[in-house]
């Protein structure tokens, strides 16, 4: 059943979907985070759900976009960008166009530059509000929707947003569904051409590929198993951290030099 | 006054029931087209009766005696009763033998209603209860009508109203013998069991003058017509003769007998599920049936539609899903079914709509299907690391050689820690028979076994058709493996995927088979046996899928083992559990399967099963509390091998000096002058 037949306010749900890249065999695949947010789009009520998708449709790209088709969408709208386009631009300009009420985003990509910072930009143009870490979208009415983000070590915080808003999600939100291979067979691919702008910034940077990052050590100096469980649930409260607010770009960016500098990240 | 009757009721109970009949067959046509010989399968219909389907029967002896008596006498009474009554030939001879015929089948239904008494938890009641006395009011009242006719009593003997009482219980006997046949009575599975012979979906599994016939593999599903149905949605996507199949279903139960899952507790008892099919196609609710229910599932809280789902997204339709995915594919219902009928075919067919259409994998299924898609094995390992555990064993590459007498096909169990010291003894088994063979390393996959049986179609093509790629790249005699599920894939469910320009049926054995076949050829030398009791257990996938119960067991012969049989061995193994991906759906039942598999061998005294399957060994490894030891043929042919004479030692591995054995390999060796 369609959302109009019930003859109720339809919410217009766009979930940006990009291709990702498994993290054992690199293998085109859904991204995890993107099939989340395809997830908790479906699981809204009365939502219409758009994908939409900015890039080129090789053979390998095509399977995993029909991954989140295999969720049960009729189809999936294909931005037409070729590889080292900006597709910032088209992104923001095809949203525009169709205006829905919300966007959901993953985090991060799993290939590419993979900065997230998509979303930012995203909402940065668009002049919309910019929720991180959903959790889960409690309830929409009267163009505000009621989010809970997640915080580390599982907190939860409740937000009111107005709409159009952009959400992002991680691994904390709802895990998606599987995907079938009959919807994901039929589901249509409706690719649109649109406007070409050239990343020149990126044809400037040397990629390698990715380092694990070292972890900080935690260290726990507890007595107790008390203490211990204290020390793994309390909040992040790092001690010599400070909160910086109503000052000028400038002052800003030396408190954080300095910081790095006593970290010994910049040397 | 009987003369002119019995024509009328003959001819009466005939015309109804071919009219039912006829609304059988429509009720059957429901299904999707399956095209099978019609005329070559009628033919072959009286063989395959009298030799498979007896040879199912006679495991019960005193039930497949009842059987040739009382079915055989009613043919025989039915014909001649037609004959003598309906068309008048009073002749003495006819007369005579229907009296032998009606009195063989009465004798048969004694039979009948002695099983009846008290019937077995198996057998169905309900409709059932009376079938012998319908068999013994149509035998006792064809011979008394019959007496009159070869002038034992004189004709007109006993008043009209003795004529009309035994016409009446004539009536009762005709009405479940005739009407009740096509009618959806008990005996329905006379009429529909002999078409579903004629018409079964799998001829190849008949015997024929050539030799015992064999059908295990699924039916291939056709990927590359994006119309092609996935799967079975509703009762109407089985294929006609499913249907017909499902309604020859006599109720025995002896399904429900042997069935793993059932005897766990969990949702499943095959005789329901194809009952649940034959409510289906008609139309209606479950509770007109009359057998073990689901356990934990009461009978009259589902009915379904010929069009409509048999499993409802939400709510319940015909049957819930948790009862499709308990099934553990071990064959163990189509082995025991006099029937023929194909339960796990169904299964996987439901399976196939489940997974492929509503992305419905409970449990662990779906992870795995990803994983397959993803990384090659359903652990999502790094494909790169399949070779890890032998990197110490120097194994001969095929890539490396092209052609070799043995290919060696490891199977998932290389990521399993316990599958790697049956792969490890496997290796030195090989290497102690200098046996050319070579390892396909990273570019094997999963042979897409559980991918199948979890009815992820897509999935098994994907796999198999890029190991046939690879497979088909080289030369070699045969495979071999240690586990009989990638031996049944490669060597029976592959060869439908081969085209035109490759082929991929080649030679496959499981290592037991392989390994029996060294003993024979006497190239394994092996200590005799310290002792001690020793049992069996039969993999589902190489027994009852492909027939291989002789191999193992002569293996652990030629170690000088003595094999203590269980109660349930061979043809009749119960199976571990592990098989059709129901670990990973893992549906909640009363007990675990492989507990009681433990327990079969406790009760033979066994300190030590044998078992050839990785799966096998892994599901009764995880006993807790077992009282036997769980070792892998391979590894007790290792352990027992003795080293040979010197002068063969320095000859072995000649053929391919470059990697020489592990043991020859010295790690330190002192070189000062």
């Amino acid at each position: 059943m369609r959302p109009e037949a019930l003859g109720e306010a339809v919410l217009d749900v766009a979930v940006l979907v990009s291709v990702g890249r498994h993290p054992v065999t690199g293998r085109a695949r859904r991204a995890d985070q993107d099939a989340r947010g395809v997830e908790l789009a479906k699981s809204l009520e009365r939502a219409q759900v758009t994908l939409l998708h900015a890039g080129t449709l090789g053979e390998e790209d095509e399977e995993a976009l029909r991954g989140y088709l295999g969720m049960g969408l009729p189809s999936l709208a294909l931005i037409e960008q070729p590889r080292g386009a900006d597709v910032l631009p088209a992104l923001a300009r095809a949203l525009e166009e169709a205006n829905p009420q919300l966007v959901i985003a993953g985090e991060r990509a799993e290939q590419g530059e993979g900065s997230g910072m998509l979303p930012y930009l995203l909402a940065e143009r668009l002049g919309w509000p910019l929720i991180g870490g959903v959790a889960d979208v409690e309830s929409i009415e009267n163009g505000t929707a009621t989010l809970l983000q997640a915080l580390p070590r599982g907190q939860r915080r409740r937000l009111r947003v107005r709409l159009p808003a952009i959400v992002s999600v991680d691994a904390a939100a709802p895990a998606a569904r599987q995907s079938a291979f009959g919807p994901a067979r039929r589901g249509e691919i409706e690719a649109e051409p649109a406007a070409v702008e050239w990343d020149e910034a990126q044809t400037e940077w040397s990629v390698t590929p990715a380092r694990k990052r070292p972890k900080r050590l935690k260290i726990v100096k507890a007595a107790s198993a008390r203490d211990r469980f204290k020390a793994a649930a309390a909040k992040a409260e790092g001690g010599s951290g400070q909160v910086l607010t109503d000052v000028t770009p400038e002052q800003g960016a030396e408190a954080i030099f300095k910081l790095l500098k006593e970290e010994g990240v910049l040397r | 006054m009987l003369e002119t009757l019995l024509p009328i009721l003959i001819f009466s109970a005939l015309v109804l029931a071919v009219i039912g009949a006829v609304r059988r067959v429509l009720l059957w046509r429901q299904g999707r087209s399956s095209p099978v010989p019609i005329l070559q399968g009628l033919a072959a219909m009286p063989r395959r009766y009298l030799v498979d389907l007896h040879h199912v029967v006679a495991r019960d002896k005193v039930m497949s005696n009842t059987h040739v008596a009382t079915a055989g006498g009613f043919v025989a009474a039915a014909v001649l009763m037609i004959l003598v009554h309906g068309l008048g030939l009073a002749n003495p001879v006819l007369g005579g033998l229907l009296l032998v015929a009606s009195a063989l089948m009465f004798a048969g239904s004694l039979f009948v209603a002695k099983r009846r008494r008290s019937p077995p938890a198996r057998l169905s009641r309900g409709p059932w209860m009376r079938l012998p006395k319908s068999l013994m009011a149509f035998s006792s009242s064809v011979f008394l009508i019959t007496l009159p006719t070869v002038g034992i009593l004189p004709a007109g003997t006993g008043s009209g109203i003795l004529a009309l009482a035994l016409a009446a219980v004539l009536v009762c006997g005709l009405g479940e013998m005739f009407f009740g046949m096509t009618w959806g009575g008990p005996m329905k599975h006379a009429f529909a069991g002999a078409l579903h012979l004629a018409f079964h979906r799998r001829p190849e599994r008949f015997s024929s003058k050539r030799g015992s016939g064999c059908a295990t593999a699924l039916k291939a599903l056709n990927l590359d017509d994006p119309k092609a149905p996935l799967g079975v949605e509703t009762p109407s996507d089985f294929t006609w003769n499913q249907l017909l199949g499902f309604d020859a279903c006599v109720q025995c139960g002896r399904c429900e007998a042997v069935c793993p899952a059932f005897a766990a507790g969990q949702p499943l008892n095959p005789k329901k599920l194809i009952q649940d099919m034959v409510v289906g196609m008609v139309g209606g609710s479950d509770a007109g049936y009359a057998g073990s229910p689901y356990p934990g599932k009461p009978v009259g809280e589902h009915a379904g539609t010929p069009h409509g789902p048999i499993v409802a997204r939400t709510g319940t339709a015909l049957v819930d899903a948790e009862t499709l995915w308990s099934c553990t594919t071990c064959r163990a219902c189509v082995e025991e079914c006099p029937m023929m009928i194909e339960h796990v075919d169904a299964i996987v067919d439901m399976r196939r709509f489940l997974t492929l259409e509503q992305g419905n994998t409970p449990g662990k299924g779906a992870e795995v299907l990803d994983n397959l898609i993803a990384t090659d094995n359903p652990g999502g390992f790094d494909p790169g690391s399949r070779m890890h555990w032998a990197a110490d064993l120097n194994l001969p590459l095929m890539r490396e050689l092209g052609q070799v007498d043995v290919l060696l096909w490891l199977g998932d169990g290389v990521f399993d820690m316990r599958n790697q010291r049956t792969l490890r003894a496997l290796v030195k088994v090989l290497r102690a028979a200098e046996v050319d063979f070579a390892v396909l390393g990273n570019e094997e996959r999963d042979s897409g076994d559980v991918a199948r049986r979890l009815g992820d179609e897509a999935t098994f093509q994907a796999l198999a058709r890029r190991n046939i790629a690879t497979l088909s790249q080289y030369r070699f005699q045969c495979i071999v493996t240690c586990d009989p599920h990638s031996f049944h894939v490669l060597g029976n469910e592959y060869g439908a995927l081969g085209g035109p320009d490759f082929n991929a049926n080649w030679e496959v054995r499981h290592h037991s088979i392989y390994i029996a076949e060294l003993f024979a050829a006497g190239r394994l030398q092996v200590a005799p046996s310290k002792g001690g009791k020793v049992t069996y257990h039969d993999p589902c996938y190489l027994g009852r899928y492909n027939g291989e119960y002789e191999a193992p067991r002569n293996v652990l012969r030629s170690l000088g083992i003595e094999v203590t049989e269980m109660e349930r061995s061979g043809y009749r193994s119960r199976c571990c559990g592990g098989g059709g991906g129901a670990p990973n759906t893992d549906i909640p039942g009363k007990q675990r399967i492989p507990d009681m598999r433990m327990n079969d061998v406790r009760e033979t005294g066994a300190e030590l099963v044998a078992v050839g399957c990785p799966q096998c060994t892994a599901m009764l490894e995880g006993v807790v509390d077992a009282t036997a030891e769980v070792r892998d043929i391979a590894e007790l042919v290792a352990d027992a091998l003795v080293e040979r004479s010197a002068d063969a030692g320095n000859g072995r591995d000649s053929s391919r000096a470059s990697q020489p054995a592990v043991e020859s390999r010295p790690v330190v060796k002192e070189v000062t002058p």
